[in-house]
């Protein structure tokens, strides 16, 4: 009986693993892993191809990927692998050859990317613009300020939590802009200044949830907070203010294993058909535009408004 | 608290209706948590022997490290794993950095002090007795080491069923060098990690239910096991 149990269990890891090793001889990771729902499409023994894109925590939360991701994979007969990330880890993994695409949203270190070799350009596909959120009472009275006058009053508040996302990421580069913007420091007067700022090192989604669990103001981007309105009580709160342009990017990784796919990838993304569903994006959902397109379009003037 | 209570129903529902994410989700975790115990279990059950087996310099030193081991936080095998199989890493030509086997092989570092170490104190727990009285009584060394691996065996295999619990729920590995890619590397840690920063807490509840049942009939089996040794 005992011996028994023993066998059925090492049948069951063995059989397990049989299954798991057949992708092994294609030399390509394999359609036993995919979600029920991709399964049909795809012979369990077949060769699959694979692009990596690494995208920000923004555009991964608000779902667009998730929306686009099947339309790319039908049209280039490809399987896409989204990874998110903050747009400095995103574009760690690019440096260092992990990823094919990245769709991020820092300018300044995105034309570094370029600059330092790791990729041929930066091509802007859409934009929307930052919100400070907080909570409806307003505790620090910042309703309807400038971002900077509204971080300035925070700092000499000093009691009303401020949520910073602290990952070096995109939105954690624009909110250092603005500090800095408001005549702080931030390594020596901001990171130092008390309890009331935390650092709280997630992506943006769970970063609105903290900011909701402690009654705190945060920045975010307008398309996550519309994302995760539903279970907030935070509403925006300063939402004017040329520091508050938040533009996205796509880079293609120069030292990607399929540049042939990763161009189609920045080729799909500024498509008019495609920058026609950005725009459209969550409309029905949120009764307003999450992303407006602007491939192709000279936003350059708008932006350098905002650095 | 009412809403917890309608998500905890409606993870229920999810589970009984055989929701094909949720349990897509789990397969796969199971898939990759068994892989990587089965490997670890081919390379590190002999290894234990080995060690226990015979008497080497630094025989003591080499157990007791194995052994501190055990409890070596899974980011850290995260984090070194993903610096090996980076493509600027040193393993980077394999190209599995973000695919399941990444996370298999992080999960076999992992578990590796747990089933070699568990091994070794298996063999050690059937007494030095043993081993002297075979010897004693005239068996060979072949005859005395089948002897105390019959002993031992079902302490060994709950070695590697411990194994297998902590591959079954580490979240760090999984992480950082899988990327909790959806229908590619998303296992039930992954996706509870990710589903309660979302906010989706029903499809969270139902894959902590699920990863909580296979732990739970890990720990069963494991007290069955020592249950089969002592009688």
């Amino acid at each position: 009986m005992r011996k028994s149990l023993v066998l059925a269990v090492l049948a069951l890891i063995l059989a397990g693993c049989g299954e798991e090793s057949m992708p092994v001889q294609t030399g390509e990771v394999g359609s036993v892993m995919e979600e029920a729902t991709e399964v049909g499409a795809v012979e369990p023994m077949a060769r699959v191809e694979r692009l990596r894109v690494a995208t920000t925590t923004s555009l991964y939360d608000t779902g667009l990927w998730g929306y686009l991701e099947p339309m790319f994979e039908d049209m280039y007969d490809v399987e896409l692998d989204v990874l998110y990330a903050g747009t400095g880890k995103a574009l760690d993994w690019g440096m260092r050859g992990d990823v094919d695409v990245i769709t991020v949203h820092s300018r300044a270190r995105e034309e570094l990317f370029v600059s330092e070799g790791y990729g041929p350009e930066r091509v802007p596909f859409a934009y929307n613009y930052f919100l400070i959120v907080g909570p409806a009472d307003d505790p620090a009275g910042i309703s309807g300020m400038s971002p900077e006058e509204a971080f300035s009053v925070l700092m000499e508040n000093g009691e009303a939590v401020f949520v910073s996302r602290g990952d070096d990421s995109g939105t954690h580069g624009k909110e250092r802009s603005i500090w800095t913007a408001a005549g702080y420091d931030y390594e020596t007067e901001v990171r130092t200044a008390g309890a009331w700022y935390v650092e709280g090192g997630s992506g943006m989604g769970p970063t609105l949830v903290m900011a909701n669990e402690m009654q705190g103001y945060t920045l975010s981007d307008i398309g996550t907070y519309l994302a995760y309105q539903g279970d907030l009580d935070l509403v925006p709160v300063v939402d004017q203010g040329d520091a508050l342009l938040n533009v996205y990017s796509v880079l293609q990784v120069g030292a990607s294993r399929n540049p042939e796919l990763s161009a189609a990838l920045v080729e799909f993304l500024t498509s008019s058909e495609v920058q026609q569903l950005i725009g459209d994006y969550g409309v029905e959902a949120y009764g307003m535009q999450l992303f407006t397109p602007c491939a192709g379009q000279n936003i350059q003037v708008a932006e350098e408004c905002s650095i | 608290m009412f809403h917890l209570i309608e998500a905890f129903g409606i993870a229920l529902r999810m589970i009984v209706s055989g929701d094909t994410v949720v349990f897509s989700i789990a397969l796969r975790t199971l898939l990759i948590a068994s892989a990587s115990t089965l490997a670890a279990t081919l390379l590190f059950v002999p290894l234990g022997c080995l060690i226990h087996f015979n008497s080497f310099r630094g025989k003591r030193l080499a157990t007791g490290f194995i052994q501190t081991m055990y409890s070596v936080p899974t980011v850290f095998v995260g984090m070194l794993v993903f610096l090996m199989i980076s493509r600027t890493g040193p393993l980077g030509g394999m190209g599995i950095l973000f695919s399941p086997w990444a996370i298999i092989l992080g999960e076999i570092v992992l578990i590796f002090p747990i089933i070699t170490g568990l091994t070794i104190s298996a063999l050690q727990g059937t007494g030095k007795g043993l081993e002297d009285t075979a010897i004693a009584l005239g068996a060979s060394r072949r005859t005395m080491v089948l002897k105390v691996l019959t002993e031992a065996r079902y302490t060994m295999f709950t070695s590697v069923l411990m194994g297998f619990g902590r591959a079954l729920s580490e979240v760090g590995v999984a992480i950082m060098v899988g990327g909790n890619i959806a229908g590619h590397t998303r296992t039930l840690t992954t996706a509870i990690a990710l589903g309660v920063g979302k906010g989706e807490t029903a499809s969270s509840i139902a894959l902590g239910l699920i990863l909580l049942f296979l732990a739970m009939m890990v720990s069963i089996m494991v007290n069955l096991l020592q249950h089969g040794g002592n009688r």
